[in-house]
């Protein structure tokens, strides 16, 4: 069917037919901000990138590579003939902001550079890198600087993150060194402002420095990224499984570890669980 | 023989009926709420849906002193050792009604942390439908039990009902192994 | 010898079950509590309460260490509800996870449906695109999900001291917004009607007129409530000083809600980092400082009032605005029918169907693609923060580019205000536990997810 068989139809519902294959440009469409979106989020990056070391001018991992994909179905080994086996796609997570961040961010990692600074630790040492995305400010921290960080965050009287609403993970198996990620929540009451810290650790080295001595209510919140990922608190007052029975085997909400889904039986006929299924990615 | 020859204000009937009836008409619910399903539960015993019509308003804290556990919710894996434990503490006579999907198949949770379904921990006699079910559905379902239970064999009729019972269920296909058109 | 194992029944040999894995629920916290207990041999009992217990909200479990009738330590076990819905995220579609992150806590749908919409939203960078019809309904729907919310906290709080009347009073005030609930959404819990864009549909026509008429109704439970409760001489020596928790503890433990506003810190999120145009809306943050079990029901019953306030200016708004779009325009994101029931009783659109049946082959491979697949979410992550009647409600999604969401996390009141349990029941009555958990008031559902 094509668009001569309905001239009289108006520009939306030409669009509502053109937008079949979700993801390419419309410029019928009026999705400004979703196509910015699609930009910054970095869904073309040339897959060459990926092989080298891809360094920007300041020596700055230019794009937060985590993963590589191929195919588009999600199934290995069915013989997919569809012609979409050959598809590679890079997964890649915003990459690190240039100055000025715009808004608060900047008096925020000005102070907070400062406060490290009396404590006698470069900047650079303690954050790797500052990820301005979506008006949401996210400081990925090194792990051994973790608590000093949360401190200076929550005691500076121009910084006053008091409020510690919790830590939990993110696994990221293609993202090589790097592939447990600790993402923390603060929130200021005094000044209104919101931040995630991110601590990125290689699974074969697990291990955090607790913040549960600047906040307290971390103690669950890490209790329960240690049951699901297992990212090991070091000086947590009792790490010990939350959700899961303390016998349970594995950390249940890594990507490497199944949904776990059991076949629904009806009538003698089987429907696989849900990770077992065709599934688009 | 009919109720109008006998003298007046007597009734005959068998022992079983007499049982079946007394049982039917004052069933003692466990409180055991997991879930959302919890809370319709709740709202049934409350003003707008009144369990008490049917004299099951008493729900008991302790299990020792119930005969009817309603399984209302998702049953995790944590979760289904004190399930079992709270079905093996009541009394016999008891029953099991699973309600709602979650409890009946593990329902759209099909993943590590839900038994699926929690006929593999303890038997079910009622399987009630819906996510979560309304209470007048929980009321129906309960209605239908009571017919059950009503129509229940008691003494040694029982004792041979359990025994046909596991023999015929030992005897049958497991679902593993039927292969058939999905009807 | 047979191992000890604090079961009813022995463990059953079945060689057909070999190589199946058993877990225990009994817990570590609670091998090692009873281990030291008879190790030191002093005259202490140490009482285990749940996870199958009238009065602890659900399946929540309470390692208690008692001396007389004192508590000397207090711990939660937590986890028999985990239903891994964070988890089972990952495999469904950004739109699929409404119905799923509805479920985490049952009693406040609409929060966990509106925090993972916003941040969809943010994801995708269309939040200015969201028609203003459809913010007003969610706030609509937030505001009387509040106040049912709060109704059960008083209600089975009420019940849990052994006080039935004010569950049922309750309860009959609940079912007046579920009858409203029911029929905007068609369904008394777990909605899944507020979508990634918009909400699923417009309200009815009539169902403005329906809130008006229920609104005094509800107003008059909550105050034959409030009368049973507040001026009650035993309810009040059941809760005035107890489950005491300061702001300096709250803060330490990141405790939201109206336990935090009970120590006389103003803060809720509507009003600190608005969202849904909450700041538009005329209201007040009633706080107390007494930060005491009663301050805290005292608290929620002025919410009640206030959130009442919210949804006469929502259904002002919605009466002002007239019908209008519920969705965003953008064709990539919205189902393309606007379904109604038919006269036939089913849920279709017959010119919808029409049209890709008939006339329009890419049509229908858009509405196909757009159901099954779902569409794209650039990568990056978003945080949403939303006022839950227990407090801060986080929801932080991490997309990876695809069509499911690579994490799904939500930070939930009720988990992270358990913590407070100890801090709240120690040294005090073993009667008090029961009053102090009630009045944190956790929702299992939220705390497992």
């Amino acid at each position: 069917m094509s668009d001569a068989n309905r001239p009289e139809k108006d520009a939306a519902a030409a669009a509502k037919a053109g937008a079949g294959a979700v993801g390419t440009p419309d410029p019928s469409t009026p999705q400004t901000a979703t196509e910015a979106a699609h930009e910054a989020g970095s869904q073309h990056v040339p897959t060459q990138e990926v092989a080298g070391v891809p360094t920007g001018p300041d020596g700055r991992t230019p794009l937060d590579v985590v993963d590589v994909r191929t195919g588009m179905f999600g199934a290995a080994g069915s013989g997919d003939t569809s012609g979409y086996g050959g598809l590679v796609k890079t997964v890649a997570m915003p990459p690190a902001s240039e100055r000025p961040y715009g808004g608060w961010f900047d008096e925020v990692v000005d102070i907070l550079a400062e406060v490290l600074d009396e404590a006698g630790v470069a900047f650079d040492d303690a954050i790797e890198k500052v990820v301005v995305d979506r008006g949401e400010l996210t400081l990925f921290v090194r792990r051994e600087h973790v608590v000093l960080v949360c401190r200076s965050l929550r005691d500076d009287q121009d910084l006053r993150f008091e409020l510690g609403l919790g830590v939990s993970g993110v696994h990221y198996p293609g993202d090589v060194g790097r592939e447990l990620h600790a993402v923390y929540h603060l929130c200021s009451v005094t000044h209104g402002r919101r931040l995630r810290l991110e601590v990125a650790v290689p699974d074969a080295d697990p291990h955090i420095p607790s913040s549960t001595s600047v906040y307290p209510g971390h103690d669950w919140h890490e209790r329960e990224t240690f049951d699901f990922f297992g990212i090991v608190f070091d000086g947590h007052p009792g790490l010990a499984r939350i959700e899961m029975p303390d016998d349970w085997p594995g950390h249940p909400q890594r990507k490497d570890y199944p949904l776990g889904g059991i076949p629904v039986e009806y009538k003698g006929a089987q429907v696989p669980p849900p990770d077992q299924r065709r599934a688009y990615n | 023989m009919g109720i109008e020859e006998a003298p007046s204000g007597i009734l005959l009937t068998s022992l079983e009926k007499f049982v079946g009836l007394s049982r039917k008409a004052s069933m003692w619910p466990v409180t055991f709420g997991l879930a959302c399903c919890a809370i319709e539960m709740m709202a049934t015993g409350t003003s707008r849906f009144d369990i008490s019509r049917f004299g099951m308003e008493v729900f008991r804290a302790s299990p020792r002193q119930a005969d009817l556990m309603i399984v209302a919710g998702r049953v995790s894996q944590k979760m289904a050792p004190v399930v079992r434990q709270v079905y093996d503490q009541m009394s016999e006579p008891k029953w099991v009604l699973s309600m709602g999907v979650c409890a009946s198949s593990g329902g759209m949770f099909n993943n590590y942390a839900l038994v699926q379904g929690v006929d593999h921990i303890v038997p079910v006699d009622i399987y009630l439908p819906g996510c979560p079910p309304r209470p007048e559905m929980l009321l129906n379902a309960i209605l239908a039990l009571h017919e059950q239970v009503r129509q229940s064999p008691f003494g040694v009729n029982r004792e041979a009902a359990v025994r046909a019972a596991e023999e015929a269920a030992l005897a049958a296909t497991p679902t593993s192994q039927m292969k058939g058109l999905l009807r | 010898m047979t191992q000890q194992t604090p079961h009813a029944s022995a463990h059953i040999v079945d060689e057909g079950a070999e190589g199946v894995p058993t877990f225990e629920a009994t817990g570590g916290d609670w091998s090692q509590i009873a281990e030291e207990a008879a190790r030191l041999g002093e005259e202490r009992i140490v009482v285990n309460m749940g996870p199958q217990h009238p009065s602890t909200h659900g399946v929540l479990r309470l390692m208690l260490e008692i001396d007389g009738e004192t508590v000397t330590e207090a711990r939660c076990g937590v986890g028999y509800l985990h239903t891994g819905i964070e988890k089972s995220m990952e495999y469904r579609t950004w739109t699929q996870g409404v119905t799923l992150c509805t479920r985490m806590d049952y009693l406040a749908p609409f929060f966990q449906e509106t925090a993972h919409c916003l941040a969809v939203e943010t994801l995708l960078g269309i939040t200015d695109d969201v028609p203003e019809r459809a913010t007003v309904i969610r706030v609509l729907l937030m505001e009387l999900n509040r106040v049912g919310s709060h109704l059960i906290a008083l209600g089975t709080g009420g019940n849990e001291l052994g006080a039935t009347t004010i569950m049922t009073t309750a309860f009959t005030a609940r079912e007046e917004i579920l009858k409203i609930f029911e029929l905007i959404t068609g369904l008394r819990m777990n909605h899944g009607f507020v979508r990634p864009g918009g909400v699923a549909q417009d309200i009815p026509p009539g169902a403005l007129d329906t809130i008006r008429e229920a609104l005094p109704l509800i107003r008059d439970y909550i105050g034959q409530l409030s009368d049973l409760m507040l001026g009650n001489p035993i309810f009040k020596g059941r809760l005035v000083g107890v489950g005491h928790l300061n702001l300096a503890g709250c803060m330490a433990l990141g405790i939201t809600g109206p336990v935090l506003r009970a120590t006389g810190l103003p803060y809720d999120v509507r009003k600190h980092t608005p969202y849904c145009g909450y700041e538009t809306y005329d209201f007040d943050v009633p706080v107390s400082t007494d930060a005491d079990s009663f301050a805290r029901v005292v608290l929620r019953v002025e919410e009640c009032y206030q959130s009442l306030r919210i949804v006469e200016q929502a259904l002002e708004r919605l009466q002002a605005s007239g019908p209008g779009p519920v969705m965003v325009a953008d064709k990539k994101i919205a189902w393309p029918a606007q379904l109604a029931i038919g006269s036939d009783g089913m849920g279709n659109s017959l010119d919808h169907i029409k049209e890709i049946m008939g006339t329009s082959m890419e049509a229908l491979i858009h509405h196909f693609k757009l159901v099954t697949e779902g569409f794209r979410v650039p990568a990056g992550q978003a945080t949403q923060a939303v006022e839950h009647p227990r407090g801060e409600l986080l929801a932080h999604l991490v997309s990876d580019g695809g069509t499911r969401p690579y994490r799904a996390h939500f930070r939930d009141p009720s988990f992270n205000n358990l913590q407070a349990v100890s801090l709240m029941c120690e040294g005090g009555m073993l009667a008090d536990v029961v009053v102090a958990v009630a009045g944190l008031d956790p929702v299992m559902g939220g705390v497992d997810r």
